[in-house]
């Protein structure tokens, strides 16, 4: 930047470029050892050299005079970093969306920084990228923290609707696009940053307030998308191309998912954010309670289950909120004892972030090739003996593949009502998130187990002999 | 300034390439994992604070500039140290049967 210490220093200038070579080398094979849980942790090491050869070659740096705060900033985040890496595994999901707050708080902070230092002087390109950084990374900021505060249960998870709602935001989103024109066109007018900044941070609360939590999944991985956009935008602003590639790859993992996301949902992204999705609909919460249904206990329950060969565990949100995991391992294992074959079938969107389910499975000791995924599994449940499903209610309707005028329809589901006996754990015969009817449930062959995934796996495995 | 233009939009497609081609091959077991990875590795936007921080043209500059470290710091660490949490739990059965 200072053409006279430019040659000076050139050899350390150098030596920089070359470790930030080493460390993007780094960073993709991070990210391709995580294919397999056998290289996965690989991947996790390759990422730390990475990143601390990175930070470590900045430091480095020709232009640095001062050392005193990157330290003490570098070390009061540690501090809130490492909490943040011990939180509970059923609190991931609200941790991984306050992550993507803080990586795009990071970014528009140094973009606003870097508009105040260069102003009047910005070129287009930059001020292009520069606006887009700044966007990107505020509406990610305040919308994975109203994501963050939905999950925790801080904000209602219901969506929040109103009329004009999809015009208010679309308009939000118009005028900071204009603000940017305009300052590409007159980088000298800094009266106008500040509406830069503010207009996305308004509009990222405005977005997520009508996503309900069943669109989760495909939220988090679309802000996870945004933030590695905004963080290449920064790249271009500062030139480094170490920060271009990484925000392409963070960028791309996010899209990856958002799409897989919403394929699992039939639904577009303009649909999801748009759409205000998980609404009760309420002419249709009367008329379901006159159809019968038939209930069963623990013990009838554990019978059924004793006696067949091949068992299907369906897990979904509700088994993560009653912190169910664990006595479904217990399950698993009085099960296993008695020789029957015993798999999970994990829909993608089967809670509230992607992978969700695997997790938890994984956190309470299950075996990783015992989790199935759905297009695996689906044809096995026509020989499955006993499909159990415990808080999973919308991947498992399958309204989904016969009802045209539901509005699920035409999303992939589990196969669940093909098994010769499908058991199902919930609370009451309310209506799930989506709020939308399941025929499962008056089935002939399904058996409704009412009461909290918790208690009533444990009371199974009581029954089984198996319990504690 | 130009040729660095393009050759960072070069640079950026590139990296898209591979991400997709990396990520594809994630298996859905371990996407939650992924996730908090790449999260981790985003915050290599902590170079950007540092540099912001250390060069210190302005204080204004470099007020935001603590903030962006702090920030992005809690994302390296914390995102390292719960994706190998996550990772230690996935265990095959094979070994043990």
């Amino acid at each position: 930047m200072i053409a006279t210490t430019m040659t000076e220093f050139a050899g350390s200038q150098h030596v920089i470029e070359v470790i930030y070579l080493v460390a993007s080398a780094l960073f993709i094979l991070s990210l391709k050892w995580m294919s397999s849980p056998t290289t996965a942790r690989h991947g996790i090491w390759a990422g730390e050299i990475g990143m601390v050869l990175a930070i470590a070659g900045t430091l480095l740096h020709r232009g640095i005079v001062d050392y005193t705060w990157i330290l003490i900033a570098l070390v009061l985040g540690t501090g809130i970093g490492i909490p943040l890496g011990r939180v509970k595994m059923t609190a991931v999901p609200q941790r991984t969306a306050l992550s993507h707050a803080f990586g795009a708080l990071c970014v528009t902070l140094v973009g606003t920084a870097e508009f105040y230092l260069r102003t009047p002087d910005v070129p287009k390109f930059m001020m292009s990228v520069l606006s887009m950084e700044v966007i990107l990374g505020g509406l990610t900021f305040t919308g994975s923290l109203m994501a963050a505060g939905k999950l925790q249960e801080i904000l209602p998870q219901r969506p929040i609707t109103y009329k004009g709602q999809n015009i208010v935001n679309l308009g939000l989103l118009g005028i900071a696009i204009a603000v940017a024109v305009y300052l590409v066109m007159h980088p000298e007018a800094k009266q106008f940053f500040p509406l830069l900044v503010g207009i996305p941070l308004i509009f990222g609360v405005f977005m997520v307030i009508p996503i309900g939590g069943a669109d989760m999944p495909t939220v988090i991985s679309l802000l996870n998308s945004y933030a590695g956009l905004s963080a290449a935008a920064m790249g271009f602003v500062l030139d480094s191309k170490l920060l271009i590639i990484a925000g392409a790859l963070d960028g791309s993992s996010g899209l990856i998912l958002s799409i897989i996301m919403s394929k699992a949902m039939n639904r577009s992204f303009a649909n999801v954010l748009f759409g205000a999705f998980g609404q009760v609909q309420p002419s249709a919460a009367g008329a379901q309670e006159a159809k019968p249904v038939r209930s069963a206990t623990p013990e009838e329950a554990a019978a059924i289950l004793a006696a067949a060969n091949k068992v299907v565990i369906v897990p979904g949100y509700g088994m993560a909120v009653a912190q169910a995991q664990h006595k479904v391992r217990e399950l698993y294992d009085s099960l296993a004892k008695k020789g029957v074959d015993v798999r999970f079938a994990i829909h993608p969107v089967a809670g509230r972030m992607p992978g969700h389910m695997n997790v938890l499975l994984a956190e309470a000791d299950i075996p990783y090739d015992r989790l199935i995924e759905m297009d695996e599994i689906n044809g096995d449940f026509p020989a499955t003996d006993v499909a159990l499903i415990i808080g999973a209610n919308d991947v498992t309707n399958p309204a989904a593949r016969t009802d045209q005028s539901s509005p699920i329809f035409g999303m992939p589901i589990l196969d669940v009502d093909r098994a010769h006996t499908v058991m199902v754990i919930k609370r009451s015969m309310n209506p799930g998130f989506a709020g939308i009817d399941n025929p499962l449930y008056y089935l002939d062959q399904t058996l409704m187990l009412f009461g909290d995934a918790k208690q009533f796996v444990g009371g199974i495995v009581r029954e089984l002999g198996g319990g504690h | 300034m130009n040729s660095n233009l393009i050759d960072g939009l070069f640079i950026f497609m590139l990296a898209c390439f591979i991400g997709f081609e990396v990520i594809r091959h994630v298996s859905p077991l371990l996407h939650t994992p992924l996730m908090s990875l790449t999260n981790a590795l985003d915050a290599i936007a902590v170079v950007g604070a540092i540099v912001l921080v250390g060069e210190h043209r302005s204080n204004f500059a470099a007020v935001l500039g603590v903030i962006a470290i702090i920030a992005a710091t809690s994302n390296v660490v914390g995102g390292f140290l719960i994706t190998d949490r996550m990772l230690k739990m996935f265990k095959s059965s094979r070994p043990t049967k």
